[in-house]
């Protein structure tokens, strides 16, 4: 007896309710087999099976699926649909979907620095005006130097730099990462990248957990739930860090301008910085990939699992939902946030800064001591020593840095990134080498405290975790080591 | 919670002809301490799960979360023809295989709270994705109706779905809706407390598997049945165990399983006792 239709329900006959007494298993039990014969010859089938099982059952139910929406789906020809196909055998072909996504992300970047640059400069010379008032409103009040150094060249200058630094590629960027979202274009992404993830053993949604991991990768983490296999799963958690984070953005912009733009004449300097953050951003899918290659041959053997990628329809943007999710969840969230732990960095460091031992102040004796681990990386003590102090968010790095250097509380009269290019290269003795090895480490270094907890969380294991922390700062100090030995072998850096 | 206009049919001066199959349909909120069914609704992500819950259950609802999990869980009441439904609406998932929260929440609201009917959200703009979960819901449980939604979306885009064939192929009653304004909601329930009271009786369609796997399968459903006489569900158990699914593996091993067929037979309406709890109003 077949299920019959539903409105007119023309069978009113009680039939036996669903399956329980209808299939009628005989009573007479033959064995009582017990529960634990049935695992043990479970886990002996899975065994011996041919392949993958969990993959040969996904298989049969998409491709039952498929047969099943085939036989009862209807398409007229519509033009919508018509259309959204088009676009779709574009963006997706072979030959031009890799080369219009890099080009999409290039243009993203270059409108991110020429915005950024605007509305940094400004937000700059504004909130360290603010700082000289406060500075100046205290020694009027007669306050002790050091309350005035703590609070105003520490814990406001902490959440001024952070502020003038992150909130305008932040402010920039999201937006037009959203309307890429809305439009419908990040599962194209996925598409476009499947083929390479499944050769690096990873699954096809990396891709998109990736992208989360541009705003942040805490969140990238937690993206990786739609990712069904949990090797695969595992894959995306401990490679999502390889995609630098929001937080990272402002140092990759700023050096990125200050060095390797500086390099080319002014009308195409933004040109240059906007390849070079594509440069960067491609790196990290490249180490993404042998690292996941590396993953699924030794700690995670195991095939690809496949899956099936709905296109869902291109959308028309909503402006009012792109300027709510850009701005209050994902900008003003993540400021708030890097505030709350810049605020604390800032007086530490001021701290650090003015506790004196002998002759010299705790910073710079940290940075001393720090020196030659930095040296063999391209890099220096004073960023060592700022990485360790930004560990809980890679937001505060270079506010870290600036301060560390700046010391005194002289520094900063003038704003904008002519300040920081006199404070790192006249006066701290950066190169391109150094700008290259922060790029670097920047991109590759260990997940933001934040993050390395949301892998524990996700994973509920403390060795994936470590290994999710610690993975990437060997690979960082690696890759930077090599660069700075081969670099100094040519004799092109000190 | 999504703020769709909502129009109550019973309320006085409501005499829209064209909603009559909808008046024997009272929204119960959280006004329901005590139920006759629990209807679970199962669904992908955004395929107006959320409004078919609304139309159903009115805008009042019990939000509370899921036992021990930060995922939230609604649950909502109404009557339908004289007898009272609890509405659980489980957490929107692709499918039932992977071990993330949200879809164990609803694998196991499914198997272990013998809901009484399980109702299964299809976006029909994209149906194909959509009858991937419920074909595997249908491995659990035969007690599904499929609500084929969005029929409004699907028709702007051409998109036509015969459900009657649909209905055959899969061996489980479909319902075309638009639950955003309460199209077939009427007839959605009314086939659900059909299926409920086994007027209609369903024949789930099984998926199709490779020839080895199953040969695993019949010899591990031979061997769970010896365990747990009647499960209705012996092969997905066999399927999961072959999956090293550990809560499977666990409920075999301290004897769940075989409860889970006694109860079924002397307790149809079964209200989940290890489920409930509920945090308040909202």
């Amino acid at each position: 007896m077949r299920f019959q239709e539903p409105p007119e329900l023309p069978s009113h006959t009680p039939l036996p309710t669903g399956l329980a007494g209808a299939a009628g298993f005989p009573e007479v039990t033959v064995t009582q087999a017990p529960a634990e014969a049935i695992l043990s010859r479970a886990d002996a089938l899975r065994r011996d099976f041919q392949t993958n099982f969990r993959d040969q059952m996904v298989e049969s139910i998409y491709s039952q699926a498929m047969a099943l929406a085939a036989r009862s789906v209807r398409r007229d020809g519509n033009n919508r649909w018509d259309l959204d196909q088009r676009i779709d055998r574009i963006v997706t072909s072979p030959v031009w979907g890799l080369p219009i996504m890099a080009g999409m992300l290039a243009v993203v970047f270059w409108i991110t620095i020429v915005g950024a640059n605007v509305f940094s400069e400004l937000l700059f010379d504004g909130l360290f005006l603010v700082e000289s008032w406060g500075v100046s409103l205290f020694e009027w009040l007669g306050a002790p130097w050091w309350l005035t150094g703590f609070l105003w060249n520490g814990v406001y200058r902490g959440l001024a730099w952070v502020v003038s630094v992150m909130l305008p590629p932040m402010a920039i960027f999201f937006p037009m990462f959203t309307i890429l979202e809305d439009l419908g274009y990040l599962p194209r992404v996925a598409f476009n990248l499947d083929w390479i993830f499944r050769r690096a053993g990873a699954h096809g949604k990396q891709s998109l957990t990736m992208a989360m991991g541009f705003g942040c990768n805490a969140a990238g983490v937690i993206a990786t739930r739609i990712i069904d296999s949990p090797r695969e799963r595992m894959i995306a958690i401990l490679t999502n860090n390889f995609v630098p984070c929001n937080g990272r953005w402002p140092t990759l912009i700023m050096l990125a301008t200050l060095f390797v733009a500086a390099e080319f004449p002014p009308a195409v300097a933004s040109l240059a910085a906007a390849g070079t953050l594509l440069l960067v951003v491609l790196l990290g899918v490249l180490v993404t990939l042998v690292v996941s290659a590396v993953l699924t041959r030794t700690w995670l053997k195991g095939a690809a699992s496949a899956f099936t990628l709905e296109l869902p329809p291109y959308r028309r943007p909503s402006i009012l939902r792109i300027l709510y999710t850009s701005l209050m969840d994902r900008t003003l969230f993540v400021l708030y946030r890097a505030m709350w732990t810049a605020a604390p960095a800032g007086a530490l460091i001021w701290v650090l800064a003015n506790v004196r031992v002998g002759d010299e102040s705790l910073a710079t004796m940290f940075a001393r001591m720090l020196q030659p681990l930095g040296r063999a990386i391209g890099l220096d003590g004073a960023v060592m020593l700022a990485y360790i102090i930004a560990i809980p968010a890679n937001e505060i790095v270079v506010p870290t840095l600036m301060m560390v250097y700046a010391k005194s509380s002289m520094m900063m009269q003038e704003g904008g990134y002519e300040a920081i290019r006199v404070l790192l290269v006249d006066q701290n003795g950066w190169t391109m080498l150094t700008a290259v090895s922060l790029m670097l480490f920047s991109l590759l270094h260990n997940p933001c405290g934040t993050t390395i907890l949301t892998i524990w969380k996700e994973t509920g294991s403390l060795r994936w975790t470590l290994l999710g922390a610690l993975m990437p700062l060997a690979i960082a100090f690696g890759v930077c080591f090599a660069l700075a030995s081969v670099a100094r072998l040519l004799g092109a850096a000190g | 919670m999504a703020a769709t206009k909502q129009t109550n049919p019973t309320a006085p001066g409501h005499d829209c002809g064209t909603c009559a199959s909808r008046v024997e349909l009272e929204q119960m909120g959280i006004r329901l301490d005590s139920w006759d069914h629990v209807v679970a609704l199962a669904g992908n992500p955004n395929t107006g799960k959320s409004s078919v819950f609304n139309s159903l259950t009115g805008l009042k609802q019990h939000v509370g979360n899921w036992p021990g999990k930060t995922v939230s869980r609604a649950e909502g009441g109404f009557r339908f023809n004289g007898l009272r439904y609890k509405l659980v609406d489980l957490p929107g998932t692709y499918s039932l295989l992977s071990a993330s929260k949200d879809e164990e929440i609803s694998r196991d609201f499914i198997l272990f709270g013998k809901p009484d009917c399980i109702i299964v959200v299809a976006d029909a703009t994209a149906l194909e994705r959509n009858l991937n979960l419920a074909l595997q819901v249908m491995e659990i449980t035969g007690k599904v109706v499929l609500c084929v939604n969005l029929l409004d979306e699907a028709k702007r885009k051409g998109i036509t779905v015969d459900l009657r064939s649909l209905s055959r192929d899969l061996g489980v009653p479909c319902v075309g809706t638009v639950a955003r304004t309460g199209e077939g909601l009427g007839d959605l329930m009314r086939v659900v407390a059909a299926v409920i009271a086994g007027e209609v009786a369903t024949v789930p369609i099984r998926t199709q598997v490779p020839a080895e796997v199953e040969r695993a399968l019949d010899e591990l459903v031979m061997m769970i049945e010896g365990v747990a006489p009647g499960l209705p569900n012996a092969r997905w158990v066999a399927c999961r165990l072959l999956d090293g699914d550990l809560r499977i593996r666990q409920a075999l091993l301290s004897g769940e399983l075989a409860r889970l067929t006694d109860r079924q037979q002397d307790a149809p309406v079964a209200a989940a006792p290890s489920l409930v709890s509920i945090q308040g109003a909202q």
